[in-house]
């Protein structure tokens, strides 16, 4: 391959070289199938070209700050672990993972009669042993229907390690199962994966945790950090799954997640996203409603400051008849933060009683900030209830001089407000500890 | 009458004999063609010399000869935009359409003067009867050129000026070419460029400061001749403090080949200056219907575009508002059916441009068998302006299992005084009211078509009358056979 071909923007850091020294890192129990899927991922990483002006996935999104350059793809002696401090302060987790670029460092293994009964929390590497076809079934099998195919491949290619959880068939884990997942910083490379599996009748709740230090410079001319993140959430018949994601890279950071989640017949998934961090950050989530009586609802609350860029692309595909979905995602823009919510929903022809709801609601906060919203609708089926909305507003002044001739000082009652404003979301976790978890960790990002 | 040969050697063969075929009239609105004999033709196919025929047989100013130049090789550069529109684009054949069709270069000024053909084609339409009535003008454009202009004396004393293009940028260029493209730029899309390049007839109208024309200034289109295109060009000046209504009409008759019409509208509101622009198109269910429609509102002033959109085999149109000046106001209603075969690609845009200028959307669409309705709308409020207000409704309403609708509103807002709110819902027709009707006797399809006209009855009511019983009718003869 010529010297030019190496550099190119398309592949950045991640070089055939680069991709080398990951696969020959791998360990040797790794199997064959997975070697081949991530030579697959990588050439087909090199070959998609980055995204261009005329991608309507990717329309409002600025594209020039997508560098792939300059990063270091995590390795086996680089992680540390030296003391990750948990995000979430969830007293009584059920288990805990914790991993830095790509490793894990520590753990809290699970109570032992959930054990017994065959929950597993676990690594991918575990898994690879352990649950060989249930991860070959789950792991990244879901389309890419979102704009980011290539970064997709990009985490398929580079994925090193992540946690692996399954509740068996009627088992219930009542308290949350924690998952961290931190970078070290400066010019890291990371590709954090959650892949969750729910059988018949079981419920749990998985709290996956993104962070890294921020940066003590401050943030310069392009992303000195770079996360690429995916998970697998799979809920089968019946199957109660809550599922948060808490999202505070480094304010350097350059972000995907891509989530996907499968919910099959009278399954439900509730799903959370809170977005804090990362200088621009997309997120793309897709839920596919395959059997009647599934339900995902879908949630999300982010804190634009600075010069964040927040990217959301959301897809609800109703696959079968009576299901239904519901979405919620609520942005606070602040100083010259700029986000992007694009939603669709999907009803296939012959999705009849289809009850699907999407809404995205802005509390502009600053003269300076923008938030762009598309929120679409591709309906074929005739019988449904298809609603969606999108506002953007500001504080009430009613409410907030109500608050300040009460003595409250004007910042104060803003953050009240815009509490108020995301506790219509944070409401629907049922989980109180978790509640509150999520509400301090939201006010760091006012003080 | 010169014929087109001897006009410049250099020009394109002028069709000997233009092949024509008469349809036999069945029962079916507008679903007619007579066999017209063309004085002028600009032949098959799009180059630099189809425009300089067109230029030259209108006898135009070099500086129009030059943008239509320029327009072509705009057109020629811009890729298809189908990587957000339908694919069904691809199917225009650019290079079979016939850009130039006429009888004669002057519209007849009187109804006898008409010739009795088109005249036919007209009655056929009501443009007589109609204009009996209430009518304050009508323009009616037969392919090309207008067949047909006359404005009655009350409104020419009140200063009123009411031409088609070809007339107006010769009589009154001081007018118009202040304000020609300037709303609708040549390179804002690529059927834009079309039409820039091989534009004839429309309608222009310049209302005078004050003067309020009390009854609706109407047109007609009709396209009459297979593989051809329709490129008519309007502008509407309402100076400062003034009001007008425009209504257009339009027709095709079926042809198995597909015909193109692709028209630009550009509308300017000058201070405290209302516009209201009504259509009800209902072209044959073989025509490309890419028209581009923008309107200018300065301070004060209001522009509302009632857009329904009935028939054509594709139909992308998104009439639009940029509110320019402080307190303007823009807004569109939209009503869209699309039966089988069909896909209405409509909505809206609103561009704020001033603190405290308001807009509103309304859409309603129905889709009916395999029709697809797709809403596609922009709400765009920049930074550092204040105050600003959007209102956008859509709702959808789908007859048979299968039928489709999409939604892609596109909303971006700056800043932290604006209050913007979109809302879309998709249903179907109500299962017990249809048995309601139908135990009182009502068949299936007379009660849906009643359903139907009743999920747009609020919007219908807001339009003239004579527009409001043919959308009826039209809805009418849509729903037929739709169930059952």
């Amino acid at each position: 391959m010529s010297s030019t071909s190496l550099s190119s923007p398309a592949v950045g850091t991640f070089t055939p070289e680069a991709f080398a020294a990951h696969l020959a890192a791998q360990p040797a129990h790794a199997p064959a199938w997975w070697l081949e899927r991530k030579r697959t991922a990588h050439a087909r990483f090199a070959e998609l070209p980055m995204p261009g002006p005329t991608d309507e996935g990717w329309r409002f999104s600025s594209r020039e700050t997508l560098t792939l350059a300059g990063f270091v793809p995590s390795t086996a002696s680089a992680a540390t672990g030296a003391a990750v401090p948990l995000l979430l302060s969830v007293e009584q987790a059920t288990a805990a993972l914790t991993f830095c670029d790509g490793r894990l460092v520590s753990r809290q293994a699970l109570p032992a009669d959930l054990a017994a009964r065959g929950v597993v929390v676990g690594t991918l590497q575990e898994a690879l042993r352990s649950h060989p076809e249930l991860l070959r079934e789950h792991f990244l099998s879901q389309p890419q229907k979102l704009g980011s195919e290539k970064f997709a491949a990009l985490h398929a290619a580079f994925v090193n390690d992540g946690a692996f959880i399954l509740v068996p068939k009627g088992v219930e884990v009542r308290d949350p199962i924690v998952v961290t997942h931190a970078s070290s910083g400066a010019g890291t490379a990371v590709f954090p994966h959650t892949l969750v599996i729910l059988e018949e009748q079981a419920r749990a709740i998985v709290v996956d945790a993104f962070l890294s230090p921020d940066a003590p410079t401050p943030v310069g001319a392009r992303a000195g950090a770079f996360a690429c993140g995916a998970n697998d959430l799979y809920a089968g018949h019946g199957a109660q799954l809550t599922y948060v994601a808490a999202q505070r890279w480094s304010l350097d950071t350059l972000s995907f997640q891509l989530n996907s989640t499968v919910v099959r017949r009278d399954a439900r998934v509730q799903s959370l996203n809170l977005h804090l961090g990362g200088r621009q950050a997309r997120h793309e989530s897709l839920s596919q409603l395959q059997a009647p009586g599934a339900f995902s609802e879908m949630l999300a609350v982010t804190v634009a400051g600075d010069t964040q860029e927040f990217d959301q692309r959301t897809l609800q595909i109703h696959q079968a008849p009576h299901t239904k979905s519901d979405l919620l995602y609520k942005n606070a823009l602040l100083d010259r933060a700029r986000t992007t919510f694009s939603g669709l929903i999907v009803v296939d022809p012959d999705a009849q009683k289809t009850d699907a709801y999407q809404s995205n609601r802005n509390l502009m906060l600053s003269d300076d900030a923008e938030a762009n919203s598309l929120p679409g609708l591709e309906i074929q089926a005739n019988d449904v209830r298809c609603t969606h909305g999108a506002t953007s507003s500001r504080i009430d002044p009613q409410q907030l001089f109500y608050l300040e001739a009460r003595g409250i000082s004007p910042a104060k009652a803003r953050e009240l407000l815009v509490f108020g404003f995301f506790e219509e979301v944070l409401d629907r976790l049922q989980h109180e500890g978790l509640h509150e978890s999520l509400r301090q960790l939201i006010a760091t990002r006012f003080h | 009458m010169n014929t087109a040969s001897t006009l410049d050697p250099t020009l394109p063969e002028p069709a000997a004999a233009v092949e024509n075929p008469a349809v036999g009239i069945d029962q079916s609105v507008g679903d007619f063609t007579y066999d017209v004999k063309y004085d002028y033709d600009a032949g098959t196919g799009l180059t630099e010399n189809t425009v300089r025929y067109i230029s030259t047989v209108k006898k135009e100013a070099p500086w129009i000869l030059e943008f239509r130049l320029k327009a072509l090789q705009t057109f020629l550069n811009k890729p298809m935009p189908t990587h957000w529109a339908t694919r069904d684009l691809e199917n225009i054949h650019f290079e079979k359409i016939r850009y130039y069709l006429a009888q004669g270069q002057k519209p007849k000024r009187t109804w006898e003067e008409v010739p009795d053909d088109i005249k036919r084609t007209f009655e056929r339409l009501g443009i007589p009867e109609q204009e009996r009535k209430f009518l304050a003008g009508v323009e009616a454009q037969f392919d090309s050129e207008a067949a047909y202009s006359n404005i009655k004396d009350i409104v020419a004393k009140q200063g009123v000026i009411f031409l088609n293009s070809t007339e107006a940028l010769r009589e009154h260029p001081e007018i118009f070419r202040k304000f020609f493209g300037k709303v609708i730029p040549t390179s804002d899309n690529k059927f834009s460029a079309l039409n820039s390049a091989v534009f004839s007839g429309g309608s222009f109208i310049y209302v005078p400061k004050g003067v309020k024309v009390a009854q609706p200034l109407q047109a007609y289109f009709r396209i009459n001749a297979e593989n051809f295109g329709q490129f008519e060009r309007t502008l509407i000046i309402a100076d400062e403090g003034s009001e007008v209504t425009y209504m257009e009409g339009c027709t095709a008759p079926k042809f198995s080949t597909s015909t193109l019409h692709s028209a630009v509208v550009e509308l300017v509101a000058l201070k405290g200056a209302k516009i209201q622009y009504i259509t009800v198109q209902n072209w044959a269910p073989n025509v490309f219907n890419l028209v581009t429609k923008r309107g200018v509102a300065h301070e004060d002033a209001e522009i509302k575009w009632i857009d329904c959109n009935i028939g054509s085999r594709l139909t992308m149109k998104y009439p639009g508002v940029v509110l320019k000046g402080r307190r303007a106001r823009g807004e569109v209603i939209s009503i869209a059916l699309a039966n089988d075969g069909q896909h209405q690609d409509t909505g809206a845009k609103m561009i704020h441009a001033a603190d405290e200028t308001t807009s509103t959307i309304i859409s309603k669409s129905i889709s009916v068998g395999q029709g697809r309705a797709t809403y596609r709308g922009q709400v765009h409020i920049p930074r550092h302006l204040k105050g600003c207000k959007n209102n956008t409704e859509c709702d959808a309403l789908l007859i048979n299992t299968n039928s489709r609708t999409d939604t892609y509103p596109a909303i971006t807002v700056r800043g932290d005084t604006h209050a913007v709110q979109h809302e879309a819902s998709v249903s179907k027709v109500n299962e017990e009211q249809i048995f309601y009707m139908q135990q009182r006797g009502l068949t299936e399809g007379q009660a849906m078509s009643l359903a139907v006209n009743g999920f747009v009855n609020d919007l219908v009511r807001q339009f003239p009358m004579e527009y409001s019983v043919e959308l009826k009718r039209l809805i009418d003869l849509e729903m037929e056979g739709s169930v059952g």
